[in-house]
């Protein structure tokens, strides 16, 4: 049995007074311990909504409709409100995206950490400072001890999601979600923080579910990758497997949109539109509108996922060498 | 100079930050810093760099919605930063700007006919009313937009739609030039492609030249002409785009080159720690990247190098380019 296992997981939203809209159609997902996996789309495609979903963190009036979360035999769905709090926070953390949003202005970095540790461990506060500045210490903050006492508004971009970095790491995880961890820093320190989440990874055997709608971060950190379009996946498979030879249509035009791919002056690959609403959805796959290579076949059915794919026209491996 | 559709001549920009009324240091911080480009007709002058670079304050002193506080600006050879409103109106005909967030460069309440007809009846007031319209209608079809888009208000219409017509917007006054500021980051992967080929056909019919603002060097590499890479308030290298990414000059740029996520994956594994920016107020002496440069001596702490041209035409500040 995986670490982690999602099964058939289906979010729903009122809309009007009796109707309900879904923002996940039936998501399945398989986690081992360790492993690394990318999920990949664009806004409304359901990433984060996968992510709040596994710990219970859907807001109302969103509900999960149906489907489980089984997170070592134990399904995290069913778990009463404090049941559920020895597993969030403690045995699989998250950390946001925008750190200055997460963390608490108004408290030193040492209070934020010092209380995370104590609503999950019967701990000293000495023998909990001492493990907050050692936590500190390895995510490579500079002068850990005299940073416990800052207010996080005095650390730059970077350093706050460092600490934020720390705080998920000090109960020592066995699996972290990381949503879009950094999309709201600069190009240097997103490759810091990335090249930092990989190792401590690594190090620890951390499972990691990485957010994000850039390839070229989950290609460097990922092993595995979950294409999500419109609530459903629509690709899944090793990351450079896929990124190499996408199945899935919008896989491949997501790749083949990427600008480092096109030749200086000549034109990107385009798909066509735009993600239809949740609230609209065309019938069939959601993608066939925007597809060149449908029928009426994928305007009539959803294609299931088989061989990591959800299409009834797949790309095989020939024709996309050729 | 009679070549250069925009030159910029020692420009500076200094924000004056609060001080207590008391205090007789006045903390000064330098948004530009003699910044002297010249940008050709028809290119794409790309200017790339991390946030607080100094990049948007560029664009919007270039476009006059920031005086500078030194320095020249010219147009066409005509010298524009002293200039009153009224004798700047027939000149804000030929240069104009596209926003980083269609969400909220445009009016919420305003449709999209009164939108783009508002730049013509104020910069063209010898438009009559069906020339007004004639012209609104041309640009839709020129960025692709719906004529049935003119009675629709904003919320309506998706990001991608959004910047179609903040571009429009930019568009219906026949300008020469254009001031794209981050105008792609807001968009999703999908949609990014699409605004990107639209830019590049729009400069091919209509002979445009951009000033393409960015943080993303995978864009610059597909777009630009030349790139001018900026580094707190100075341009640190100024090269042709392809000459650029082939050799890169100025450590700064390296550092940045390396940061870039790359779809084959492996950059994360032997990071060098860049470091934090230095505080822009109390800038070192010397370089102003010499705090997270690995190739930093004693003479890079004490002189500032000056913007040089090397012997293959790349223009560096750093005393060690060759």
């Amino acid at each position: 049995m995986a670490m982690l296992e999602i099964e058939d997981l289906h979010v729903a939203f009122p809309k009007g007074k009796k109707a309900e809209v879904e923002a996940l159609r039936g998501v399945n997902l398989k986690l081992e311990k360790g492993e690394r996996l990318g999920v990949v789309g664009e806004s409304g495609a359901g990433k984060s909504m996968l992510a709040f979903s596994i710990l219970n963190l859907i807001a109302e009036p969103g509900r999960v409709s149906q489907g489980s979360v089984v997170f070592h035999g134990e399904n995290l769905l069913e778990l009463s409100e404090r049941d559920i709090r020895g597993i969030r926070g403690n045995r699989i953390s998250m950390i946001f995206q925008d750190p200055m949003v997460t963390l608490n202005p108004v408290l030193t970095i040492g209070t934020q950490m010092v209380e995370t540790l104590k609503a999950h461990r019967k701990i000293s506060d000495a023998a909990a400072r001492k493990l907050c500045i050692a936590k500190l210490k390895e995510v490579a903050i500079p002068s850990a001890e005299s940073r416990l006492g800052a207010y996080p508004h005095e650390l730059s971009g970077g350093l706050r999601q460092r600490v934020v970095i720390a705080i998920a790491l000090l109960t020592d995880p066995e699996l972290i979600i990381a949503d879009e961890p950094t999309t709201a820093l600069d190009v240097t320190i997103q490759a810091e923080i990335m090249a930092l989440i990989l190792k401590l990874c690594r190090e620890k055997d951390v499972a990691l579910i990485l957010i994000t709608h850039d390839l070229g971060i989950v290609a460097e950190v990922t092993e595995r990758i979950m294409i999500m379009y419109a609530g459903l996946c629509v690709e899944t498979g090793p990351t450079h497997q896929i990124i190499q030879a996408p199945h899935h249509p919008y896989s491949a035009g997501l790749l083949k949109a990427l600008p480092q791919f096109a030749g200086r002056g000549t034109r990107l690959y385009q798909i066509p539109g735009s993600m239809p609403p949740i609230t609209a959805l065309p019938p069939g796959c959601a993608y066939h509108p925007r597809c060149e290579r449908a029928t009426e076949l994928c305007k009539a059915q959803i294609p299931p996922l088989e061989h990591g794919h959800a299409c009834f026209h797949p790309i095989d491996q020939t024709e996309a060498a050729s | 100079m009679t070549d250069a559709i925009i030159e910029t001549k020692g420009i500076e920009v200094r924000f004056p930050l609060p001080t207590h009324f008391l205090s007789r240091h006045k903390p000064v911080l330098h948004a530009l810093n003699t910044v002297d480009i010249a940008i050709r007709p028809g290119e794409s002058f790309c200017v790339v760099g991390e946030s607080g670079c100094g990049k948007t304050t560029l664009g919007r002193t270039i476009m006059g919605l920031q005086p500078p506080t030194a320095g020249e600006i010219h147009f066409n050879g005509q010298r524009i930063d002293q200039m009153d409103e009224g004798a700047r109106k027939p000149i804000r005909r030929d240069m104009q700007m596209v926003f980083q967030n269609p969400y909220a460069s445009l009016n919420p309440r305003r449709n999209v006919f009164e939108t783009l007809a508002e730049p013509v009846r104020h910069l063209m007031p010898e438009k009559t009313g069906p020339e007004v319209r004639a012209q609104v209608e041309d640009v839709l079809a020129a960025t692709g937009c719906d004529p049935s888009w003119q009675r629709k208000l904003p919320h309506e219409f998706s990001g991608g739609q959004r910047q179609r017509i903040a571009i429009a917007r930019a568009l219906v006054t026949n300008p020469a030039f254009i001031v794209a500021d981050e105008p792609i980051s807001a968009l999703d992967v999908s949609i990014q492609a699409q605004i990107l080929n639209l830019l590049n056909d729009l400069q091919a019919e209509r002979g445009l030249t951009y000033l393409f603002i960015t943080h993303d060097l995978s864009v610059v590499e597909h777009f630009g002409t030349r790139v001018a890479v900026m580094y707190l308030g100075r341009v640190m290298e100024l090269a042709e785009t392809e000459t650029l990414f082939a050799a890169p000059k100025h450590p700064y740029t390296r550092l940045l080159l390396d940061a870039i996520p790359k779809i084959e994956g492996g950059s994360f594994e032997n990071l060098r720690e860049p470091g934090e920016l230095p505080d822009p107020v109390n800038m070192p002496p010397g370089c102003p990247f010499a705090p997270r440069c690995p190739m930093a001596e004693a003479r890079c702490r004490a002189e500032r190098p000056e913007l040089r041209t090397l012997a293959n035409g790349t223009e560096a500040a750093c005393h060690f380019a060759q």
